[in-house]
Parts: C-alpha cells; structure tokens; sequence
C-alpha cells in the first residue's frame, strides 16, 4: 500500500469492522446474555421448583421413557436435574444422520413436563453461534464474521499510536465525532484483552467446521477417531445386532460416581437394548479452565469398565481451555459479572464503531445523504435497537402467550423476530436522530416492563429478584444511551468539515 | 489503496482502478489467506513431532493466526501483485510440503 502500515490499517479496521459489525453486535449481545443462561431458563419457566433427586433415579427415569417413546435409538442421553436447571432432559439418536430429538421430563414423576413449553435461555444460545438459522450456515456465517472481527481487532490496535493514553481520554465536548471516536477507544481499549480472548476462543469453538483441513489430512475426515484418539470421547463399540438385557442403571451410576468427584452431569447409553450396549457416566467440569468432563463407561450387560476420560495432554488441554475460557463455566458469580460486563463492553464497542462510521460521513447540511449512508444508518438502527426489542418481545411473549398454547416455543421465537423485523423497517423508513430517541425509549419501557408484567402473571414473589433489577438496569442503559445517541446525530451536521480531518487522522 | 480524500468521500472520486485493486484484495484476502491457513494447518497435522491428536490440535490452535497475518499481509503489501506473490509462495511450498507428507506419512487407521 502507497501510504504506509498504519494508514493500510486504519482502512482495514474502519472497513473490516463496518462489513462484520452488525451480525458481530447480535453475536456478542445473545452471547453476554448466555453467561446468565440458566438464570434466563429459570425465570422462562417459572412452574419449576428446585427438586431432590438422586441421579441414579433421575437417570432410570429418563431410560423408563426412552425405553417407550426411543426404542430402536441408535443413542440416549440423559441430562440429570441440577440445582439451576430441575428438569430431567432426555435426548435421543435415530440414527447417526437423523436431527437430534428431545423431551423435558418432571424430575419427580419422569413424565413430560407440566411447565410452560419454551426454550428458554438456550434460544439466545442457539442465536448466538447459529443465529437460529440452518445450523451449519449459521455457524460459518458466525465463524466467517468473528474472523473478520478478528482482524479489526488486529488492525484497530495497529491504528492506535497512544494507545495507553486512550485509557483516559474522554473528549465529549470537543465535536461529536471525537465523543464517539473516544466512547469507542474507551470501551475497545479498557477491556481489550476480553476482546482479543473472546474473539479466538469463539472462532475455536467452531474450529473444526471452520479449519477441518488437519483431521482431514492427519485422519483422512475421521472426526470421531480424532476425539478418541484425543482423549475426549470413549472409543464407539459397534452394535452386537443381537438383544441382551442390561443391568440397572442407578448401581452403575452410583459406581462412577464413587469414582470422580464431581457432580454427574450426563448418563449416555448407547445402542440401547443391543449386547454390545455401553453406558457413559459423564461428570461436570472439575475445577480449572480447561472444558474437558470426566467420563467413565461401562458395558451395559455386564457391568464392567470399558472406558475411564479424565487428564488431556497438553495441546488438547491447551485447546479444551480455549473453550472452557469462551463459555466461563469456571466462574464464581463475581467473575462471571466481569465476564458479563466485557461483554456489554465490547458490544459497546461495537456499536459505537457502526455510529462513528456514519457519523464521520454525515452529509453537509442540505445535502441529502447517499444510499450506502442511509443504508448504513437503517442497518445500525435495525441492529443496535431492533435486538434488544426483540429480545424484550421474547420475555415479554414468555409470560404472555397462554401456557397450552400450541407450538408455544415457536410463538416466543417468533415474537423475537417479529419485534425485530417490526424495528427494523421503522429503523429504514426514518433513519434519523429522531428515530433513536423514540426507539430507545420503546426499547427501555419494554424492558422496564417486564418486572410488572412477570408479577401480575406468575406468583413466585421475589424469587426473580435479580432478573428484574437486571432488566431495570437494561431499560435504563436503552434509554439513555438513545437519548445521547440522537443528540450527537443532530448536532454533528455543522461540524463535517473539521470531523472528517479528525478520522482521516485518527 | 484509496487515499484520504477518497476515504473522507466514499463513493466519490474513486476509479475504476481503484475500486478493481480493492476487490482484488478483499478476494485474495478471504480465499488467499484460507488457503494458506489451511494448507499449514493440513501439513503441520501431519508433520508436528507429537502424537497425532495433538499436532491436530496445535495446527488448527494456530490456522487463525496465521490466517489473520496473511489477511494483514495483504491489505499491507504496497501492491496487488505483492501481495498475491506473498501468498503464492508460501501456499506453494506449503502444498508441496502436504504432498510429500500424505506420501510418506502413514494416516491409515489402526486395523
């Protein structure tokens, strides 16, 4: 490039970060919101009361309804209640081609759950890292923007010359654009390494769907013998083709559980009903970042150990802590607050780049703005406001929609995306100053309505406590930030000249 | 690359050439630098001095960094044609490096 390293960066970061911003904002937002998963999950079916069951009678409970609704499953798996989550999951394989299946069961009767049908918190999961769109195109629509986010993230730390300096500069008064250009150092450079970390930990987690070229060529595409050979997942004993009975889950379930410490988070049995059946006691992480469950297996008929998981070597416990690092299971509440800030932070960032952009290019006063201008300013609009209107929507149609109404789940989906769909238009009709003030303000009451609505329409008093100042908290951040948002948008048009030399310098 | 009166005015005083140039390294950074990336990452699965598993494992740690300089190599370099000679030689001393590898590397699973 003509003009030297850092201008050629400068040009990569505004560009690279401007294509990649809007799916990255929605990936980043869904994602903050996953550190509280199972806190959503708890508020999104508010029938569940915590439950005492011992695991080996959870795991023969699930078995009992597999055995009847899965029989000629090729596997079964078999979620335990846990304190956060007092439902019996149970999940099953048709065959190794066939869509995973699922059911929830009482913890206490082992029969299809009473409780309101939703996804609940994993539907922000699942929108994460697939965007709730066809699994693999979603996950490479992911994996192809986190990379380009990647490289903004490079390129942008490239651009900055002061960039210890940055830490305290906070020019709000000087022009609008500086305002912006600083909330963006600000909220990029103070939790950078967060960034960094999460970005390439993210891109990890879909490793193998990104870069499948070194199992392709080490293991000629044998992803299975590579998590074998890896250590991670007990070696697939093929079906006998002849039936024996197997022994009763509950004593083997207890023998693992003599031998690790950890509570059991998952019973899997495979082949089911077959002579060659294996059963996989799989345990919750133990302490440390690394995101690897000990396993122990058994043969199903004869009880014997087939199969113990438990210490990696270095470069899969190097890539194990990759993940463990993205998803935080690791983290006591304090740090997961610090996690769930960063988050909010870097969606910060995000979002304070895609304004800059089209603040930096407003156009002088009485011109009409070009067509990638207002396309852009629609896009932030749609983006920055639609998903978190659309993600009050989906709370809101939680506690809404009749709880036997059919496809419930789908309703609550649908919610979300209609609210945003919905946010979006208004976003593209009247991309203006204006239009962020009133949005905003819909978003924030949206919120803010969620504490009332929940207690006029469910009767668990303050045990949701938390949630509601959360929302509170969320309502007050929307609106606020809308209100400051318009301002500068408005009073920008007098100061093109002046900002542009800003950000061609900057 | 453009220069600044380009990128204060996107869309204006912008050539065809210019925009041609642009192009030609978005493409070769998407497909240019995933092609580099994941040549290294197939040869050094199979040539890292570890057990198997783990060179998988170290290999595709790495393929995102080195994807990510070649994105940076690309949008540096002074010209297109640098920027693609670049890559080339790398990719092929990679893709020569894998050929040999998958002849003498034995990959066949255990009987």
């Amino acid at each position: 490039m003509r003009r030297g390293f850092r201008q050629s960066m400068a040009w990569l970061h505004t560009w690279s970060g401007l294509v990649t911003g809007w799916v990255m904002f929605c990936v980043f937002v869904t994602g903050t919101a996953t550190y509280y998963r199972t806190d959503i999950s708890l508020w999104m079916r508010p029938e569940l009361r915590a439950a005492a069951v011992a695991p080996g009678v959870a795991a023969e409970r699930g078995a009992a309804y597999l055995k009847v609704h899965a029989p000629k499953a090729v596997s079964w798996f078999v979620s335990l209640p846990q304190e956060d989550r007092p439902l019996i999951g149970v999940y099953w394989l048709d065959s190794f081609e066939a869509p995973i299946r699922q059911a929830s069961l009482d913890a206490e009767t082992g029969q299809p759950t009473t409780a309101r049908a939703t996804q609940g918190g994993d539907f922000l999961y699942r929108f994460h890292y697939e965007l709730q769109m066809m699994p693999m195109l979603g996950r490479w629509i992911v994996g192809a923007s986190a990379l380009v986010l990647l490289v903004a993230l490079v390129s942008g730390i490239v651009t900055h010359r002061r960039i210890f300096a940055d830490f305290f500069t906070f020019r709000r008064d000087r022009s609008a654009q500086r305002g912006w250009l600083d909330a963006h150092n600000v909220t990029g450079v103070l939790a950078l390494p967060f960034h960094l970390m999460i970005t390439y930990t993210g891109i990890v987690t879909l490793a193998f769907t990104l870069m499948p070229w070194g199992i392709a060529s080490a293991y000629r595409g044998d992803e299975m013998r590579f998590y074998v050979e890896a250590g991670q997942t007990p070696a697939w004993r093929a079906a006998a083709g002849r039936p024996a009975e197997a022994l009763p889950l509950a004593p083997l379930v207890d023998r693992a559980r003599a031998e690790v410490s950890e509570p059991l988070e998952m019973v899997i049995v495979n082949n089911p009903g077959d002579a060659a059946s294996t059963v996989v006691a799989v345990f919750e992480e133990p302490k440390g970042l690394a995101h690897r469950h000990p396993q122990v297996a058994f043969e199903a008929v004869s009880g014997e150990v087939v199969a113990r998981l438990g210490t990696l070597k270095p470069a899969a416990h190097a890539f194990t802590s990759f993940l463990g690092l993205h998803e935080a299971h690791f983290a006591g509440p304090a740090l997961r607050g610090l996690f769930f800030l960063c988050g909010l932070m870097g969606s910060a960032t995000i979002a304070t780049g895609l304004v800059l952009w089209s603040v930096a290019r407003a156009p002088k006063p009485g011109l009409a703005p070009g067509f990638g201008l207002r396309l852009v300013r629609g896009l932030n609009l749609g983006t920055v406001l639609g998903l978190p209107i659309g993600i009050a929507a989906f709370f809101l149609a939680n506690r809404l929609l009749p709880v036997a109404l059919e496809a419930r789940a789908a309703w609550e989906g649908g919610a979300f995306f209609a609210a945003w769909g919905l946010a979006a238009l208004v976003g593209f009709a009247r991309p203006h100053g204006r239009t962020w003030r009133e949005m905003g303000t819909v978003a924030g009451l949206l919120f803010l309505s969620l504490p009332l609505v929940g207690a006029l329409t469910t009767d668990r008093g303050l045990d949701f406590v938390w949630f509601d100042l959360a929302m509170v908290a969320i309502a007050a951040g929307l609106g606020s930030g809308a209100w400051t948002l318009s301002r500068y948008e408005d009073v920008r048009r007098t100061r093109v000249a002046r900002t542009a030399q800003t950000l061609a310098r900057a | 690359m453009p220069d600044e009166a380009a990128l204060r005015n996107p869309g204006r005083g912008l050539g065809w050439r210019v925009r041609a140039a642009v192009a030609g390294r978005v493409v070769l950074a998407t497909f240019g630098a995933y092609g580099v990336a994941a040549l290294s990452t197939a040869f050094l699965s199979l040539v890292l001095p570890m057990v198997r598993s783990e060179a998988v494992a170290t290999a595709t740690l790495l393929s995102f960094a080195i994807m990510v300089g070649a994105v940076v190599w690309v949008f540096a370099a002074r010209t297109l044609a640098r920027a693609a000679l670049g890559l080339a030689v790398p990719a092929a001393l990679l893709a020569g490096g894998l050929w040999l590898a998958l002849a003498l590397v034995d990959t066949a699973p255990p009987a």
